[in-house]
Formats: C-alpha cells, sequence, structure tokens
C-alpha cells in the first residue's frame, strides 16, 4: 500500500476519535465531515480518475435520502433502508452511465446536472410516496437520549467514509483504476487497446453513486424531515468539486483532505457571515480555481522553490 | 380550440425562450464555457426594469435601451478580468468558476433586493387583444416582439458586422480565425459581453410578465439549457427552434398531463436529445 | 495459406464524400501486404473500417472466419487486430512501461496488472526502449514514440498488425532500425498489412502490393509487377518515378 493510501486511513481513523472530545456540535460537525468526504471521494472515482466532470452527486444524494426515508416510512430497519439505497442506486447508476457517458465535456455536464432536475421533479410530483413539495417526516429511531442518537448517526457516517475510503484505495490500485486513468487520457486510443471503455465508465459511474446513496440514506435518517429542494440541492453536486479542487484531484488523501478544509471553511464563513454566506462561498470558489488550480497541492513547499527560482 | 389556445401560447412563450437562451448560446459556442451567472443577469436585468419603472417611469421596451449597454459593460470586463484567466482550462473549472460568480451575484441581489417576489405592474393596464378567439395579454405581446426584435438584431450582427463574422470565424475554428488575424481574447470578451446585454435584456421583458425575484434564476437558466440543447448550440437559428419546441412540449405537457409534470418533461427532452441528437435540431454534427 | 482476412465490396462515406469503394481484398496468414496509394486515397479509412472505428455502410469484412463488419473497436483488439497511428497516440502522462502494459491488460481477457507489466517489459525489450520504460511517454521523441506504438500493438498478441506509417517523420538510421524490426515480427508469423510512402521500405518487406486510388483498388500483385502498372504509375507514382525505375530496369 502506498504511503498516501496509509495516510488516508490514518486520517479516517483519526476522525473517529471524535465523539471523545463530546459535545454535540463537534458530533454534529463529525458527522458532516463524513457526509462530505464520503460525496468527495465518490466524485473524486467518475470526476477525478476518468476525468468526466459529473454534476450528478445531488441526484445521487437525494435519491439515497428518499429511497431510504420511504422505506423507513414503511417500517424498514435503517441497515436494510440504506442497503437498498446504495444497491439501487449502485445498478441504477451503472445503466445510466452507459448512456450518458457516451457524452463529453459540457454535454455529460449538462446531462449529470439535468439527472438531480429530473429526480427532483418525479419526487415533487408523486406526492403519494414522497410527500411531493410537502417535504418527507421520517420516523424517530427508537426512542434514546439525544446525545446516544446523535453518536449513533455519526457511527453510521463513518462507516459509510470507512468503506468509501477502502473502496477508493482499491478502486486507485485495481485494473478498474488504470481503466479510468486510460480514458482520461484518451478514450480513443483505450479502445484501441481492447479496453472496453462503456464497461468501466459505467462501474465507476455506479460506484461513485452507490456510497453517495447511503450517504444519503444516513442523512435522511438523521435529520428525520427531508425536502426536494433540499436534498436535490445542486451544490450537493458543486462542493464535492470544490472540495477536490482544493485537495488536488486524483489522489484520495488529498480529496479528502479537501473535504475537512472545506467544512472548516464552511462553519467559518456560516457563523460570521450568516447573510451572505453563499456569496463568501462563491467568492472562496473564485479565488481558489483563479490562484491554486491545483488545489492544496500547488502551495507544496517544491512547487514554491521553483517558482522562486523562475522569478 | 384547445389547440389554437396551445399553438398562440407556445409561439409567445417561444419567442421569450429564445431570448433567454441566445445569449447563454453564444457564449457557450463561441467560447466554449456555459456561464451559469446567465440566469442571474436575467434577473438583475428584471430589477433594474422594475427599478427605472417605479422611480422614473420609464417603461420597459425604453429599459431595454439602458440595459444593454450596462450589461455589454459588465460582461466584457467579467471576461477580461476573471474569466479569461481560465479559459483554456478543463470544462470542470470554468464551469465551477461562474457557478461561483453566481453564488456571488444571486446572494447580492438578495442581500439588497430580499428574495420576495415583486411585480411590475403598468398602469394603467395595457389589457389584452384576441388572437383566433384566443386571449392574450398585451404586455406578453409586446415582450415577444421585442424579444423577436432583440434575435433578429443578434442576426444581423453575426451576419452582417465585421465583429459578426469574427464571432462566427472563432466559433466555427479558432485557431483558423488566429491566423486569419483575428484577435480571439477580444472577440471572446465582446462576445461575453454581448452575452450578458442579452441576458439584461431579457430581464427586462420578463419584468413584464413574470415576477421578479432573484429564486427564479435557476428556472431561467434551466430553460437555458434546454433550449441549447433542443435547438443545438451557438446560432440564432438554433435557439429559435429550441425555443418554440420546448414551449410547444411544455404547452402540450401540462395539457395531457398536469402542468406540474412540464417541467419533468423537459428535462427527459433534453436527456434524450443529449443522447440522441446532441447537435441539436438545426446544429451540425461534430459541432461541439 | 488461408485467408486470415477478407473484404467484400466494402463501402464507407462520410457525409456525401465517398471515402471507399467496393473494396474487395484478402489478406492470407503470414503475409506482408504494403497498401500503398496516394494521400487521402483512403488508406486509413480502410484501417479503420476494418477495425471498428468508421464501420462500413455496405460490405462485409471477414477476420480469421468470423463477420466482424460491425464490430466494436475493443472487440476488434481483442480478437487479434492491432494497429499502429499514423498520428501517435500515447497515453501521455503514463510511462512508456504502463502504456504497453495497458495494451496488454486489455486485449487478453483475464490479464493481471502485475502480468501486464512484466509482458510489457519484454515488449520494450524487443523495440529497444527498455532504457525508457520509467520515462513518462510524454517525453520520449517522435522516432521512440513510433517504436512504443508499436510495442503497444505487439503487446496485443496481433494476429494482424496494421502499420500506419511507422516511418513518416523519422531519419534514414531509424528508419533502418524499424525496416528490421518489421523483418523480425514478419519471420515470427505475425500477418502484416502497412500503409507506406517509402518506396524502398515498401519493396524490401512486403510480399505482395495493394494500391488504393480515390478509395478503391486499381492495382494488386506482386511488388515489382504493381509498381510498373501504367495506371499504378499514373496515379500515384507520376512520371519521374516510372522513368527512373524504367532506367534501372
Amino acid at each position: 500500500m502506498t504511503r498516501s493510501n496509509i495516510a488516508l486511513l490514518v486520517l479516517v481513523a483519526a476522525v473517529a476519535a471524535l465523539p471523545l472530545f463530546g459535545g454535540a456540535y463537534a458530533l454534529r460537525l463529525g458527522t458532516i465531515a463524513c457526509l462530505y468526504a464520503v460525496l468527495a471521494l465518490s466524485w473524486n472515482v467518475v470526476g477525478g480518475l476518468a476525468g468526466y466532470p459529473s454534476f450528478a452527486t445531488a441526484a445521487f444524494f437525494g435519491y439515497g435520502a428518499y429511497a431510504a426515508g420511504v422505506l423507513l416510512g414503511h417500517g424498514w430497519p435503517l441497515w436494510a433502508a440504506v442497503a437498498f439505497a446504495a444497491l439501487s442506486a449502485l445498478v441504477g447508476a451503472a445503466a445510466l452511465g452507459a448512456v450518458l457517458l457516451r457524452l463529453r465535456g459540457h454535454y455529460f455536464a449538462i446531462a449529470s446536472l439535468s439527472l438531480a432536475e429530473v429526480l427532483r421533479e418525479l419526487v415533487n410530483n408523486a406526492t403519494d410516496l414522497t410527500g411531493g413539495g410537502m417535504g418527507l417526516n421520517i420516523p424517530l429511531a427508537a426512542g434514546s437520549g439525544v446525545m446516544a442518537e446523535a453518536t449513533f448517526f455519526f457511527f453510521a457516517m463513518w462507516g459509510v467514509l470507512l468503506a468509501t475510503a477502502l473502496m477508493a484505495i482499491v478502486v486507485g490500485g485495481s485494473k478498474l483504476g488504470f481503466a479510468l486513468a486510460c480514458i482520461r487520457q484518451n478514450e480513443t486510443a483505450s479502445s484501441m487497446v481492447g479496453l472496453n471503455t462503456t464497461l468501466y465508465k459505467a462501474a465507476a459511474f455506479g460506484l461513485s453513486a452507490c456510497f453517495v446513496g447511503a450517504a444519503g440514506g444516513i442523512y435522511a435518517a438523521w435529520v428525520h424531515y427531508i425536502d426536494p429542494s433540499d436534498v436535490f440541492d445542486i451544490l450537493y453536486s458543486v462542493k464535492p468539486i470544490v472540495m477536490a479542487l482544493m485537495g488536488g484531484l486524483g489522489s484520495p488523501l488529498g480529496v479528502a483532505c479537501g473535504a475537512f478544509l472545506y467544512l472548516g471553511l464552511e462553519e467559518v464563513v456560516w457563523r460570521n457571515y450568516i447573510q451572505i454566506h453563499t456569496g463568501v462561498l462563491g467568492l472562496l470558489i473564485v479565488l481558489l480555481l483563479l490562484f491554486l488550480p491545483h488545489g492544496l497541492s500547488s502551495l507544496r513547499a517544491d512547487r514554491l522553490w521553483r517558482r522562486a527560482k523562475h522569478v | 380550440m384547445q389547440a389554437a389556445q396551445i399553438l398562440i401560447n407556445a409561439l409567445v412563450l417561444g419567442c421569450l425562450y429564445a431570448c433567454i437562451a441566445i445569449g447563454f448560446s453564444l457564449v457557450w459556442g463561441v467560447l466554449n464555457v456555459i456561464n451559469l451567472i446567465h440566469g442571474s443577469f436575467i434577473v438583475l436585468g428584471a430589477y433594474l426594469a422594475f427599478g427605472l419603472y417605479n422611480a422614473l417611469h420609464v417603461p420597459p421596451w425604453y429599459a431595454v435601451i439602458v440595459a444593454a449597454p450596462l450589461f455589454f459593460v459588465l460582461g466584457y470586463l467579467l471576461q477580461r478580468l476573471l474569466l479569461n484567466r481560465v479559459i483554456t482550462a478543463p470544462v470542470l473549472v470554468t464551469l465551477t468558476l461562474t457557478f461561483g460568480l453566481d453564488l456571488i451575484l444571486n446572494n447580492a441581489m438578495i442581500y439588497f433586493f430580499k428574495a420576495d417576489y415583486r411585480k411590475l405592474t403598468l398602469t394603467p393596464s395595457l389589457g389584452s387583444v384576441s388572437i383566433l378567439d384566443v386571449v392574450v395579454p398585451v404586455d406578453r405581446l409586446i415582450a415577444t416582439a421585442a424579444a423577436l426584435a432583440l434575435t433578429g438584431l443578434l442576426y444581423l450582427l453575426l451576419r452582417r458586422s465585421r465583429i459578426g463574422r469574427a464571432i462566427v470565424a472563432v466559433r466555427l475554428d479558432r485557431d483558423a480565425a488566429v491566423l486569419m488575424g483575428v484577435n480571439v481574447p477580444s472577440i471572446y470578451a465582446i462576445a461575453f459581453g454581448l452575452g450578458a446585454a442579452l441576458a439584461g435584456c431579457a430581464g427586462v421583458l420578463m419584468a413584464l410578465i413574470f415576477p421578479i425575484s432573484p429564486l427564479t434564476s435557476s428556472a431561467y437558466l434551466g430553460k437555458a439549457f434546454v433550449v441549447c440543447v433542443l435547438g443545438g448550440l451557438g446560432s440564432v437559428s438554433g435557439a429559435l427552434a429550441g425555443g418554440l419546441l420546448l414551449a410547444l412540449v411544455e404547452g402540450v405537457g401540462s395539457t395531457f398531463f398536469g402542468p406540474s409534470h412540464a417541467t419533468t418533461l423537459s428535462f427527459v427532452l433534453l436527456i434524450v436529445f443529449l443522447v440522441l441528437r446532441p447537435q441539436g435540431l438545426v446544429g451540425r454534427k461534430g459541432f461541439e | 495459406m488461408s485467408d486470415l482476412l477478407r473484404l467484400a465490396r466494402v463501402s464507407r462515406h462520410f457525409s456525401g464524400l465517398q471515402a471507399l469503394r467496393d473494396v474487395t481484398l484478402s489478406v492470407a496468414s503470414g503475409e506482408v501486404l504494403g497498401l500503398i496509394g496516394p494521400n487521402g486515397a483512403g488508406k486509413t479509412t480502410l484501417v479503420n473500417t476494418i477495425c471498428g472505428v468508421t464501420p462500413a455502410n455496405s460490405g462485409s469484412v471477414m477476420f480469421d472466419g468470423r463477420d466482424i463488419t460491425r464490430i466494436k473497436t475493443y472487440q476488434a483488439a481483442r480478437l487479434g487486430l492491432s494497429r499502429t497511428f499514423q498520428i501517435v497516440q500515447p497515453f501521455s502522462e503514463f510511462t512508456a512501461l504502463d502504456n504497453v502494459a495497458a495494451a496488454a491488460l486489455f486485449s487478453q481477457p483475464g490479464a493481471s496488472l502485475k502480468a501486464a507489466r512484466e509482458a510489457a517489459r519484454a515488449h520494450l525489450a524487443f523495440v529497444g526502449l527498455e532504457a525508457q520504460g520509467a520515462q513518462p511517454a510524454a517525453t520520449l521523441t517522435l522516432a521512440m514514440r513510433k517504436r512504443l506504438e508499436l510495442a503497444k500493438a505487439l503487446a496485443m498478441k496481433p494476429k494482424l498488425l496494421f502499420l500506419d506509417e511507422v516511418n513518416a517523420g523519422l531519419n534514414s538510421a531509424e528508419v533502418e532500425r524499424a525496416t528490421r524490426l518489421i523483418h523480425e515480427l514478419a519471420a515470427s508469423g505475425i500477418t502484416i498489412v502497412m500503409i507506406e510512402h517509402l518506396m524502398k521500405v515498401v519493396l524490401n518487406v512486403c510480399t505482395r502490393i495493394v494500391v488504393l486510388h480515390n478509395g478503391a483498388l486499381i492495382a494488386d500483385g506482386a511488388p515489382r509487377e504493381v509498381i510498373s502498372n501504367p495506371a499504378v504509375v499514373e496515379a500515384y507514382l507520376g512520371q519521374k518515378y516510372a522513368q527512373r525505375s524504367a532506367g534501372h530496369g
């Protein structure tokens, strides 16, 4: 295993120590940190490794939240509802991926963006099943204390993060990861050497949906109430991209660090600039793209050194 | 009778959709940038019309004359100062950058104008006329006519003027255009400025018909997406064809499935078109 | 000798432009076939059509006893049809070794990444790039990238190998080296179809030549015969060469 993968696992393990520092706020923040890292690591499979600009994360997240939410309402146990959300997201996204990933560049970006729109509208209109625009109330898990529940959901989300990190590590070193790297560099040449590009792209899209679907399911159970404009928010598609860009595309460790750093910034901005927090977020995005195009890795000492020498 | 109603509504709405999408399409086609600020530009244009009418009693059809140069300068500067620095970067970067800019502009509008819906009400009201027994409000007709006029103006500009020919040349083949002596960065900035001007003017016209709020920007942007993909990229005729088709589909869809399904239908249509006919109705194949 | 590849009345057009007209052609196992013709004659299109990049509009392509007219590119590659590109197509971020490993990995079902890298080392050595194995493909010289293409094609264990202008842009020492490699490949039993502009190489290497002109085959036969064929001289070689070759006898 490479050094950076070991560092990723250490980082994930360190997050699990959060409950030791107690406090409902720490647990809440920890749960969101795990969620963000899941989104970013999952996006990285399609966006970072295969190089396809996917804006479908919100679609997977919202789908997972609603699939699990509806099933919980029908009395399914949490683990079963989340497992169903994850597996159906995997299969559904793989099937969709085989079709949508024939598109390239902007066309793929728009198609993936519209996926969330279509699902949002479907959920909005299927009032009988989903409560439509009124949102969906999700029954509380068997009555335990507030802190016990917060701890439970933190570890549930952390479990998904651990699974996602393991997936990212395994994919990175596997034939699939190698195939995606080929596709990113030259898709035509890839098919010329016998690589079934459709198959591998579909697998990547499926994997990038699976854990996001699970995280959506746990999110729904955690917050007890979801509505379409919340869980299908386009920000769920854009945030993972910003996180990955912050940490540097491709490397799971960088992407996970980007996710935690992003959450830190978001908290600071949210606390200090409540009225203009989306504007400040936008400003951060713009500054990041203009001045740190390679993410934090462009701040690495050796590169600064090289730049200094050129000057 | 219902058919005439659907048809006339689609015609009126389709021209407006074309006007919403045309600046977006121009920027996408020429700069190869998906400009996510487009929706907020439209809303800003609507606020401009609202402000001019309520403060100075300037009716929206004159407000267009004010909006066009203002938005042109805004777009021109935005491209020159910010966007141009990442114009050669991958899709992901340009798209995310315009998203960030959109967050800033949209948040600024919510901060200054609040999120409540406002309505520009002309006093006295212009009333309505009936065409083929279908009643159409006059303000809607004026907006449609103005939208068509703007679209026609852009068409003439691209066809007849020197700058227009240069814009088309860059769209068709950037490298060849460079060899012919076209100053590409300047054309990019002009095209982006034009895109912004068209968005601003579209916003002024929308103020005549629809309620105004920063929250509506994503709906405008969504329409622009769909129109572009349906009609084909970067051409005036494509935007018109796409706008009319979208309006027709929405009209027929909401008649038969109920209005709430119209948007779903339009996005499903978008995905179907993307997969089966990415060049759009009137676009050429292999024309990315 | 049996026919490895058989094309029957293959045509392909691109929105109005007829790139291939009724091409009927057989390639026998073990042959080294030269495919020549003036620029724009449709040589690369013919290769693309056989490999499934631009499938034929009409006609049929049989390879190794099966119909591959509508086959997908990656399937063609797995059947043992491999090719080099006129314009080299490396995975530019990968090392030379991983470029070849990709070809070994994906063309052989069930291959593992480790085994593919092992095989890749041998192929790099064969084309004389063992020293450059760890270098990113983007940093190689053109001659090296051409040989890298060849190593990639070989890693796919081809039955039939298309060489699309492997010598274009190389100096004479490099051409000589490439020609030696082609001789070795032919000796090892791989059937080769080569598109080539250098007549010296064609006459030196090929056992048979076909000439494509405006998308149609106009000659097919032994090298010396074909290049003295008046129609070929007219279409392709030009008056000057005809005189010169007549002079040399």
